[in-house]
């Protein structure tokens, strides 16, 4: 298809290695190179690059504002940004509507839960599975034996995906029914359930518990087996425990890129943290410890 | 606990992998111990045509002609109001036009009809669906950009603005007194199968009666299928959640423009069905009151349900001439019993939307939803 993935400079040697090794294909890497947005006049982010690779847990943080939310935005095509390019697959995604995504393999959770309140969770994971629709408009008005065999097989696709997460019992549970952290294993099993290969987590451990927490990061990290995954959290203990690399976010600028234990060690990024207000001193007291029992 | 593991196997497994099962098809409404029904949607839903069709045959020939013509108004309102329960309830967009689609319907089935050899009559309603089906498209291509109460204006101006084109265009459309529609005669073969089955005199009321009850079972067969769909579940997706959905891959203006054509497409059959019926297309037919009505008789019978709609249509219809019979009944003269109508109608409405505001149908299913709830908290407790 495209041309071969080309070394960039932004890509570490690992990466490297990995693009050659997967040369047949076009590899599942999201490359954000030098992306800038403003928001009438007000700068969100100036030439912010990252580079998510193929089975990596690529973590993005930052304190409060610091445009880690704008960033996810710009990936999913939600914001446009400003300059900069976006490269998938090792072609250059331009124009990109949100409901493109999904065909281009790339999956992303809401913050909260953004659940459809009026379908049961089967339906709610089946619809996750709707670019694996086939059965057309046609089929449908008539009742076709074609529309059937299609929904059984949404439906088998819906409820593999559930019973990965372990919900498959509140298959036919409506969401506002269910506590909140089943919800949001509803709603990882719908990003799932089309089989991305790059997984945007926003903000997955909002809300849970600590042992919750435990869990998800098992998880997260068993899934960087089948795709990367870009997660934005503010649970450091969370990041440190699951990411490969890390992003650290200020004032809409990269402060800081590296493995954790580099992350950890940077000046920089205790300094942005320990800069701002209270909320976020209690983040970097988190991060320093390596551990902390915050809960959103 | 083996309760709960059948539970979650009937959606998983086709039937035949467990005896327990085998009855229960892959729908999530049905476990063990219900009736069995098909497995099919198709074979599922026309058995559910072929009961209302007995249904209604009964029904039609066993009242009096003046209920066979309430009932033929019945029809109209009702496919009309289906079309609408799937746009409003389904979709979550709202249109006050809906009566003068109904109108772009009436005025091309007049149209066909006045010709000197007219089209047969389903060739005609087709017509009609085809026509409507199209300003629908491009109204609903404007629609999918608005939303609550900017789209609720901008159809608003549809339901003041498309009856005036009879007004604007007198030559063909007949302007205020509006267009004439020869009702096609009931074919001998109708006289003949009423006969030997009822021994019935077959009126043209009573043909026309049939026609829309035909019309209503085929519409209700086929957006029941839609609603059963997948394209059903993802305009509900629209509904809920319009950014969760468009990362699913649901590009969110294609299916709001789906939703208002096939919409569309209902009124206009139901506007056709209506200009055979009142044998008359005439702009004060289709005001904004018509609009509203439809809207009050999806909202009344429950959102989202065609039971629902048809329901809120037979309040419609009905509720009118009951109150009146009841107030005659009390010692009220005419014009003080027809005053009561639109007084019950609306304190109906009132008493509605403070004890059941999701409809009559809805609030059932709600009831039916928390039972369950309560039921699997209970299991799951339980275990």
């Amino acid at each position: 298809m495209g041309p071969l993935a080309q070394p960039t400079p932004t890509a570490g040697s690992t990466a490297l290695d990995r693009t050659t090794a997967e040369s047949a294909r076009p590899s599942s890497r999201l490359e954000m190179t030098g992306i800038s947005v403003a928001f009438g006049g007000v700068t969100a982010l100036s030439d912010v690059s990252l580079v998510v690779e193929p089975g990596q847990v690529h973590g993005l943080i930052g304190p409060n504002g610091a445009g880690k939310t704008t960033l996810f935005n710009v990936a999913c095509g939600i914001v446009r940004a400003d300059s900069g390019t976006i490269t998938w697959r090792d072609r250059p995604l331009r124009r990109l509507r949100p409901d493109q995504l999904a065909r281009l393999g790339i999956a992303r959770t809401l913050q909260g839960v953004g659940l459809f309140a009026g379908l049961t969770v089967l339906e709610n994971v089946m619809i996750g599975a709707h670019r694996h629709a086939r059965a057309g408009f046609a089929s449908a008005l008539l009742a076709l034996p074609r529309s059937d065999s299609d929904e059984r097989a949404l439906r088998g696709r819906a409820t593999a995906a559930l019973a990965d997460l372990d919900a498959e019992r509140y298959a036919d549970r409506y969401p506002g029914s269910l506590p909140y952290p089943v919800q949001k294993r509803v709603a990882l099993a719908r990003a799932l359930v089309s089989s991305p290969e790059l997984l945007l987590l926003d903000e997955p451990a909002s809300g849970l518990a600590e042992d919750e927490m435990h869990e998800l990061g098992k998880l997260i990290r068993s899934l960087s087996a089948r795709m990367g995954v870009l997660l934005v959290e503010h649970h450091m203990d969370l990041v440190m425990s699951v990411c490969d690399r890390v992003t650290v976010l200020d004032s809409g600028a990269v402060i800081a890129s590296g493995t954790t234990t580099e992350i950890q060690a940077d000046p920089a990024v205790t300094a942005a943290y320990l800069g701002e207000d209270v909320d976020v001193e209690h983040d970097a007291a988190e991060l320093q410890a390596g551990t902390g029992a915050d809960r959103a | 606990m083996s309760d709960l593991q059948n539970a979650g196997q009937t959606i998983a497994q086709p039937p035949a992998g467990n005896p327990a099962t085998a009855a229960a098809p892959a729908s999530t409404s049905s476990r063990k111990g219900r009736i069995p029904l098909p497995q099919s949607t198709l074979l599922r839903h026309l058995l559910a045509v072929v009961l209302c069709a007995v249904a209604a045959v009964v029904l039609l020939e066993s009242t009096d002609p003046f209920r066979n013509s309430q009932l033929a108004t019945l029809t109209y309102y009702a496919i009309a109001a289906g079309g609408l329960t799937v746009l409003t309830g389904l979709n979550g967009q709202i249109s006050l036009g809906h009566g003068a689609l109904m109108a772009v319907g009436a005025y091309t089935t007049g149209l066909f009809l006045s010709a000197d050899e007219p089209l047969p009559l389903p060739v005609v309603f087709l017509a009609a669906i085809v026509v409507t089906a199209l300003v629908g498209a491009v109204v609903g291509a404007a629609a999918s950009r608005l939303h609550g109460p900017y789209l609720a204006g901008a159809t608003l101006a549809l339901a003041v603005g498309l009856p005036g084109l009879a007004l604007k265009f007198k030559g063909t459309l007949g302007g205020e007194q509006g267009l004439r529609v020869r009702a096609p005669r009931a074919p001998e073969w109708f006289g003949d199968a009423i006969k030997t089955l009822t021994g019935n005199p077959a009126t043209a009321t009573k043909w026309l009666a049939y026609v829309g009850a035909i019309a209503l079972l085929v519409t209700y067969f086929l957006l029941a299928n839609l609603i059963r769909s997948r394209i059903g579940r993802t305009w509900r997706a629209v509904r809920d959640n319009d950014v969760a959905a468009e990362l699913a891959g649901i590009r969110l203006g294609s299916w709001r423009v789906l939703a208002f054509v096939v919409s569309a497409a209902c009124a206009g059959l139901g506007g056709a069905v209506l200009a055979i019926v009142v044998r008359l297309a005439a702009p004060s037919a289709f005001t904004l009151v018509l609009s509203l009505a439809l809207l009050t008789a999806i909202v009344l019978g429950g959102l989202g349900s065609l039971l629902g709609a048809l329901i809120g249509s037979a309040l419609l219809v009905f509720l009118p001439q009951v109150t009146t019979d009841l107030g005659s009944a009390a010692g009220l003269d005419g014009t003080e019993a027809a005053q009561l109508a639109p007084f019950v109608y609306g304190v109906v409405l009132v008493a509605a939307m403070i004890f059941a505001p999701a409809g009559i149908v809805g609030t059932i299913r709600l009831r039916w939803l928390a039972q369950r709830a309560k039921r699997a908290v209970a299991r799951e407790t339980g275990r």
